[in-house]
């Protein structure tokens, strides 16, 4: 709200549409998410259990090989279309862990597809992701810097 | 002149009305001209189906008004997408003048508003007025796509597949019962609503009344 458009702000009304909105079930939504987010923990660790005692990979190799996996089982679910109803019902659940990134690259990518594999797919792939990887870069090129002189 | 009052009283004579398969669920399916079980409508993409039912609504208001094509004085239409562009694509089906239309939830009062304007003034005799909309067309428009694990509030509202239209004549024309008889044309009124999952709550301010 800026300039001219903030007389027309109304508190009154927007504390009336306010009362309309259902209340969120924090108590059912954390569950939820516990239960979604904390599964798709144990698949992570079940990952990291079998690439280490069965491939004997270790340290990076390790958590490279689990979070590759990882995102292909969530790439895999999007495109099947299974992904955004896990999403519907367990919410920070799916969207947290790195799974829900790979669904974030995922789904626009299909959804533009239409446009062309250029302009569309390719160019719009990162409108979700995006975000997250500027500030991400940015962040950690901000503790980078905060290490290399202290 | 918030308000124009009719003197001729114009009159809508037919009208043409096609449904996704979410809408029809309901009593709707049971008025519209044709209920659709593929929301893709036999096409490659959403705007593709979104242009193609508001092609159909428009001719099927001709048809079922009893009136030829090359009668019609005036196409008006509009829809949610950028350039309104399955508006456009829409009128590229017919060899009728158009006019293209923008007020969001408003674009078939609008329509309507201008259509009986045109033809109280005795500029045109009989107009086409339609609109359209599609639920993954415009969610791709204006929020998520589709397949984003994300949440839903369950205040949010879903966006109608589908397309409406009229045909509106000159009341020489026909001795149709439904006349529009006034017209409000609303301002823009912004409360402050940023929530762009309740857009019924950003538009209910902005009232405009088409008198029938």
């Amino acid at each position: 709200m800026t300039g001219k458009n903030r007389q027309n702000y109304n508190k009154n009304y927007i504390a009336y549409v306010n009362s309309f909105d259902p209340p969120t079930k924090h108590l059912k939504n954390c569950f939820r998410a516990y239960m979604v987010g904390g599964f798709i923990c144990c698949i992570g660790q079940f990952l990291r259990e079998i690439f280490g005692n069965v491939f004997a990979l270790n340290g990076d190799e390790l958590a490279s090989a689990v979070s590759i996996v990882l995102i292909f089982l969530g790439t895999l679910l999007t495109g099947l279309g299974v992904y955004d109803r896990i999403g519907r019902n367990a919410g920070a659940g799916s969207i947290v862990p790195i799974t829900g990134f790979a669904n974030s690259v995922a789904s626009p990518a299909i959804e533009f597809k239409t446009e062309g594999l250029v302009y569309g797919m390719a160019a719009k792939m990162f409108v979700v992701a995006g975000p997250i990887i500027v500030f991400g870069v940015l962040a950690g090129t901000i503790v980078g810097l905060i290490y290399l002189f202290l | 002149m918030q308000t124009i009052v009719f003197k001729n009283k114009p009159r809508i004579v037919a009208t043409g009305t096609i449904a996704g398969p979410k809408e029809c669920a309901g009593v709707v399916g049971k008025y519209v001209d044709k209920a659709l079980t593929d929301d893709m409508f036999g096409e490659s993409t959403y705007e593709k189906a979104e242009c193609k039912m508001l092609s159909y609504a428009m001719s099927k208001a001709m048809e079922n008004a009893r009136e030829r094509e090359k009668d019609v004085d005036m196409l008006i239409s509009g829809d949610l997408l950028n350039q309104i562009i399955s508006a456009s694509f829409a009128a590229r089906d017919f060899d009728i003048p158009f006019l293209g239309v923008y007020g969001a939830c408003s674009t078939l009062a609008e329509a309507y508003g201008l259509a009986a304007t045109f033809i109280d003034g005795g500029y045109a005799k009989k107009i086409v007025a339609a609109t359209g909309s599609h639920f993954s067309s415009a969610e791709r428009q204006y929020r998520y796509p589709l397949e984003l694990g994300n949440t839903r509030p369950p205040q949010s509202q879903w966006t109608v597949t589908g397309a409406g239209g009229a045909f509106i004549a000159d009341m020489g024309v026909s001795n149709s019962d439904v006349a529009i008889t006034s017209a409000t044309f609303g301002k823009v009124v912004d409360f402050g609503i940023t929530d762009v999952n309740n857009m019924g709550a950003a538009m209910a301010p902005d009232i405009g009344i088409i008198g029938i």
